[in-house]
């Protein structure tokens, strides 16, 4: 199932890699052809031709046929054509899956404007100030599409439930749904949690303190239904995304970290700890109940496992303004913490 | 197929490229013995050289904390307008 999910993948290859397919399909295809059609290849051509029968008819036949095993041309032409039946084969599953999905697309509906509800996500912990103006954002960038936000907020002492009971006033309680928990329990719990009360078809999760702006929710939506993709996420390493508010040391562990987790994990995706992402629900769903870490290994592990169960995840280049980051130390403990959630994720996905 | 068995297949593809090169005496026999030292040291160089220009071409967006601020300003006006409590204390 994996391979055919990988076959899928080449689809969307780069144009070089497609045109590299057809070639060794071509050249593979072509040898009956000059064996039907040019019965005596000139001899500079035969080690090109492994399957022609005019190499095996030379009246030196023993010596030929020695000299052509021991011939580095026509073991590099043997391997060609044994890599080129190889992706023949690709190429044949490739086809069959293309039909296959090709047929999906037309019988599911998912991609109509009209029939695609978004669930936004947002814990929030001591955020009285800040859900207010995420809320107004939210409804400013969204303006025709079908959402609804839900807040799952963790019994905030500073009384962030008020704000919302008043947002729900002015923008209705349809839209924004108020699902509070007693205590402090965790982010992925949060997420199972407004995910219970979740009745859209695709979930977008962000954070409540600014630092995820909802102007790219439109990039993400647009990006989703152009790619047909089961994740779409927001990173902030590659051009066109960016981060303000870190300082130099910040900067250096935040790209040692990528670096190292894009050596060992090879995770797909250049962003590995951002926690602003779109995903279909019943992707979520499947993802959640395998994942066990805590804090932002959290965030790895959800996008980690997704890589490896083979779910088509884009990226769409986001902007990060961090205000909090001052008040947040990144010590030695954090370090280690990081490690140990690698090395877990090395081993169990 | 899980990533830890790709991995270690990796490892052991390379194990027996050093282990059939120590026995063919291709490369004289000190040298060969060194190679693992000198792979895991050039792995070593290569990362830090991607932290490096990493850190060099990392994206920063100053005008976007401005663009953030501004649009603080106006969230407030209209929430306060529609009576809901955005006051900083």
């Amino acid at each position: 199932m994996l391979e055919i999910k990988k076959i899928r993948e080449i689809r969307t290859r780069p144009r070089s890699q497609q045109l590299q397919l057809l070639a060794s399909i071509g050249f593979v295809l072509l040898q009956p052809v000059i064996v039907i059609h040019v019965p005596r290849p000139p001899p500079s051509l035969l080690p090109f031709l492994p399957l022609h029968p005019a190499n095996l008819t030379s009246h030196h036949q023993s010596t030929t046929i020695r000299s052509l095993a021991a011939s580095p041309a026509t073991s590099l032409s043997c391997f060609i054509a044994s890599a080129s039946s190889i992706q023949i084969g690709t190429a044949a599953a490739w086809i069959v899956s293309i039909g296959g999905v090709g047929l999906r697309y037309r019988m599911d509906g998912q991609n109509k404007n009209q029939e695609n509800k978004y669930s936004i996500i947002v814990p929030t912990y001591n955020e009285r100030l800040n859900i207010g103006l995420i809320v107004y954002l939210i409804f400013k960038h969204l303006k025709d599409v079908d959402f609804e936000v839900i807040v799952v907020d963790d019994g905030s002492p500073d009384g962030t439930q008020d704000t919302v009971i008043q947002l729900q006033k002015v923008y209705g309680e349809d839209r924004i749904l108020l699902r509070p928990r007693p205590k402090k329990l965790g982010l992925g719990t949060a997420y199972i949690h407004g995910m219970k009360h979740a009745s859209g078809n695709f979930v977008v999760i962000m954070d409540a303190d600014l630092s995820h702006h909802p102007k790219y929710l439109p990039r993400f939506i647009s990006k989703q239904m152009e790619t047909r993709a089961d994740i779409v996420t927001g990173t902030r390493y590659v051009k066109g995304g960016g981060v303000h508010g870190w300082n130099l040391m910040r900067k250096l562990t935040s790209r040692g970290a990528n670096v190292l987790a894009q050596t060992f994990l090879w995770p797909g995706v250049s962003d590995l700890t951002g926690s602003f992402r779109l995903y279909r629900k019943s992707v979520l769903e499947d993802i959640i109940s395998s994942c066990v870490s805590k804090g932002y290994v959290f965030q790895m592990e959800m996008i980690v496992r997704a890589s490896r169960k083979g779910y088509h995840i884009e990226e769409v280049p986001i902007t990060f303004v961090d205000r909090v980051f001052g008040s947040s130390k990144l010590g030695g403990s954090e370090i280690v913490e990081y490690l140990k959630g690698l090395a877990y994720l090395l081993v169990t996905t | 197929m899980k990533h830890i068995v790709k991995i270690l297949s990796l490892v052991v593809a390379i194990t027996a490229l050093w282990i059939g090169l120590l026995q063919s005496s291709v490369i004289p026999r000190s040298h060969t013995w060194l190679l693992p030292v000198y792979f895991v040291v050039s792995l070593g160089c290569y990362g830090l050289l991607m932290v490096g220009v990493g850190l060099m071409n990392f994206p920063t967006c100053p005008q976007e904390a401005l663009l953030l601020q501004e649009d603080i300003v106006e969230a407030k006006e209209y929430l306060k307008q529609r009576g809901v409590d955005v006051s900083s204390s």
